[in-house]
């Protein structure tokens, strides 16, 4: 068997927002189900080789060599052209990578980091790329967070959880209907991830994006707390509040509602009541 | 004394009724302009053969610069005075004993600032407040203690009017040094310049972290590599004006400056920029400190006769000076358009490493040319890495990636960093603005700070993008003054001016955010 190499869709050496601290951020490509509101829907989808992009990239970044595109970052401008026009939720500027590759591209970072966050996609559809990337950040004295939707069990992946100190995890909405709603699957997964990553102490952080008119967001917020609020016990995790933004989301989902921080800070003070004291509103 | 002709005189007298009439200027910030017009008519120093066609030339040719010192200097340009002794003995001069409570120790340095010379006539160095304070800072209750601390900053800031004026804290965490941070984070001031003197292990995070917040609401403190710091100078440092690091109860005679992309003007090639053009302006620029620093010593009179120096809140000694430089940027840039090559510093590594063979020529000789009474750095001037002009066009301070230039990301900036701080004891340092409203995040810039020390960067300062307060090039200004001043009103502060023009110069407010 070759080793496990996973599309990294990109490596963010400095992220002051995916978890502790500063940390480097890994984001795989490939999701598993479809957000309405989806921030970066170029990490969706496996690229086809379809070569749309090829023709309409400005500054001939792009090329078709023997059926694959292939991807010149010396002549790319980031001007997204490509990933906008792309028809399968894809992006050409992906990479193929080993965990020990990855790992190289981390270490250039060290000592300015405390850890690494990887997100995606859902990095959890690559788990043994997980858990060989992991083992290697560890040995380099380096943290391991990972950033979920929680639709793949985390108690089947022990070697993993071994090497993972914690999850951020997004509970995009507390009922099954609306959560369906929103991503296109259901929850019952995402909830019993929380409850079992919050009883082995890996629960790290737990995300909401607030999407005001798309589900019933008040009523989320409130039951996550009611469900969530005897875990405090073992062992504490703060609870981060998203606000909606349109930048990245695709066109035809772009005009929902951006909740206000007035509105914030009440679902804010609904996890207060809960007795939740770590509340991050951004 | 040379005679001057009498054209010079008169433009002298013009500019001297231009600021007599200004309508910008304050009655303070008059007298100090009027003074430096007085000073310009001198000519005492022994000027080394040459100096005149690097000095004083049009700006884009100038390769050396004295920043604004005077042609005979009446006082050191940088003093930083023990004021730990003068809270334990009190001062004669000023007929004040030592302070008893925290009421006294305020009012006592609130006095001792108005007798503090330098080159801005304001004090450039306002004491370790941490320390100074700590001692008093219970015998009135915390309220209280808040309280007068945070009149004690107001009365600072609308007294001492350039934000060249610094004060210091840590690197130990102590009771005055919290409150410190807790009053400016809520008042939002331009003066005193702050820095906290950090050293992993022994600065708690959780203090680095009210301090960082600070930060983000006011810019300051900036933050010092203590171990790296003390290593140079001893524990007995200040961080003084911008960023300086400097002799406790000395200070520095004078700061002159190299401007290095003018000097790679006169360059054929890179081989003579290193062999003949830098060497011969090396040479004319310390002989030209050595004229400053001896004229201060040996004539001034001002180590015999001030009350500072009497009673021992400074001693001659305790004096070095700074050789500085600007434009390391500008100058590997125009090197290599001069050879063909397209690569730009803080970018291509043969740029960068043309830096480093630039900057180890200058510390080479500068380590081998004998500076006169500088006994506290080994007989050797200190090199600085200035931070610019507000009239500066086209010039980059220091060692700095110029602005619009920096690296996407921000770790290939810092890697390019880490090469150019060591040189630089009595100071150097970087500028970051954080885009706060995202981040909510102050363990970032904490590591980033932690990586960064170890990698032995030596001073670095963040700011919030959205914040009133921002750091020029070294200093502090409120952008609501600037828009003031711009607007044809007058401002109470001097470095406010200087801010106005770096913004339109030096385009501070475009630096990328991280």
């Amino acid at each position: 068997m070759g080793p496990v190499k996973a599309v990294v869709n990109k490596i963010i050496p400095f992220s002051s927002v995916d978890g502790p601290g500063n940390r480097t951020a890994v984001f795989l490509q490939g999701c598993n189900i479809d957000c309405k509101y989806c921030h970066n829907p170029e990490t969706r989808g496996m690229c086809k080789n379809c070569g749309l992009c090829v023709e309409k990239c400005p500054k001939g970044a792009l090329s078709l060599e023997q059926g694959r595109v292939c991807f010149d970052s010396g002549k790319c401008v980031q001007c997204d052209t490509c990933i906008h026009i792309c028809p399968h939720d894809s992006s050409p500027r992906t990479e193929e990578l080993t965990p020990e590759e990855v790992s190289a591209r981390v270490r250039k970072q060290i000592p300015y980091i405390r850890g690494i966050s990887v997100s995606g996609g859902e990095c959890m559809l690559q788990p043994e790329f997980l858990t060989a990337l992991f083992s290697l950040v560890r040995a380099e004295g380096l943290t391991t967070l990972i950033d979920s939707n929680g639709t793949i069990p985390f108690w089947e992946y022990p070697e993993l959880m071994e090497v993972t100190d914690g999850v951020m995890l997004d509970i995009k909405a507390f009922d099954c209907r609306e959560h369906r709603h929103v991503t296109g699957a259901g929850n019952e997964t995402v909830l019993a991830n929380a409850l079992w990553l919050a009883e082995h102490k890996k629960l790290y952080e737990v995300r909401a994006v607030i999407v005001p008119g798309l589900y019933d967001t008040e009523n989320s917020i409130r039951q996550i707390g009611a469900y969530l609020a005897p875990c405090l016990a073992v062992s504490p995790f703060r609870v981060k509040l998203i606000a909606y933004r349109p930048m990245g989301v695709r066109r035809e989902y772009a005009d929902q509602k951006v909740p206000d921080q007035e509105y914030l800070n009440h679902l804010a003070e609904i996890l207060r009541s809960y007795g939740f004291s770590e509340i991050l509103i951004i | 004394m040379r005679d001057i002709s009498m054209e010079r005189v008169n433009k002298t007298r013009e500019a001297i009724l231009d600021i007599i009439k200004s309508p910008v200027l304050t009655h303070e910030q008059k007298l100090t302009n009027l003074a430096g017009q007085a000073d310009s008519l001198m000519e005492v120093l022994e000027l080394p053969e040459g100096l005149d066609e690097l000095l004083n030339v049009d700006i884009d040719r100038q390769c050396i610069c004295d920043l604004s010192e005077g042609h005979a200097p009446v006082r050191p340009r940088y003093i930083a005075p023990d004021y730990a002794k003068f809270m334990k003995e009190g001062c004669a001069f000023l007929q004040l004993p030592a302070p008893t409570d925290l009421y006294e120790a305020l009012n006592s340095l609130l006095i001792f600032y108005k007798h503090v010379p330098s080159v801005t006539n304001y004090p450039v160095y306002v004491g370790q407040l941490d320390e100074l304070l700590e001692p008093f800072i219970d015998t009135v209750d915390e309220v209280q203690a808040k309280k007068l601390l945070r009149m004690f900053m107001i009365h600072v800031d609308r007294t001492v009017l350039d934000s060249f004026s610094h004060a210091n804290i840590g690197p130990k965490p102590t009771k005055a040094g919290r409150l410190l941070l807790e009053v400016e984070t809520e008042l939002e001031h331009a003066v005193p310049n702050l820095t906290l003197k950090y050293e992993e292990g022994v600065t708690e995070d959780d203090f680095m972290l009210k301090a960082i917040e600070c930060a983000l609401h006011s810019a300051k403190p900036s933050f010092a590599n203590h171990k790296m710091f003390k290593s140079e100078l001893t524990e007995n440092y200040v961080i003084a004006s911008c960023y300086n690091g400097l002799p406790l109860g000395g200070g520095s005679y004078t700061l002159c400056r190299l401007i290095l992309g003018n000097i790679a003007k006169r360059a054929q090639s890179i081989q003579d920029f290193k062999e003949r053009e830098l060497p011969y302006v090396l040479n004319i620029m310390a002989r030209y400190m050595d004229a400053r620093v001896r004229f201060e010593v040996e004539e001034s009179g001002f180590f015999e006769h001030h009350f500072l120096v009497k009673e021992g809140f400074i001693r001659r000694e305790r004096f070095t000076a700074m050789f500085g430089l600007v434009g390391l940027a500008d100058c590997v840039n125009l090197l290599l358009k001069k050879e063909g090559k397209t690569g730009r510093f803080g970018h291509d590594e043969y740029a960068n490493t043309l830096g480093v063979e630039i900057m180890n020529i200058i510390n080479d000789f500068n380590n081998s040319h004998e500076a006169p009474y500088c006994e506290v750095s080994g007989g050797h001037y200190l090199l600085h890495a200035q931070v610019g002009l507000a009239e500066d066009q086209h010039v980059t301070p220091g060692t700095r990636i110029p602005i619009g230039e920096e690296p996407q990301e921000l770790i290939d900036h810092l890697q390019v960093l880490n090469r150019f701080h060591k040189y630089f004891p009595s100071g150097t340092g970087d500028i970051f603005p954080i885009d706060l409203t995202v981040h909510r995040n102050p363990e970032f810039v904490l590591d980033i700070i932690k990586g960064a020390f170890r990698q032995d960067l030596r001073y670095l300062s963040f700011y919030s993008s959205d914040s009133d307060v921002i750091r020029v090039t070294g200093y502090l200004v409120k952008r609501s003054e600037m828009e003031k001043l711009d607007s044809g009103l007058a401002v109470l502060q001097n470095t406010t001016g200087l801010g106005l023009g770096a913004s339109k110069n030096g385009h501070i407010l475009e630096r990328k955010v991280r």
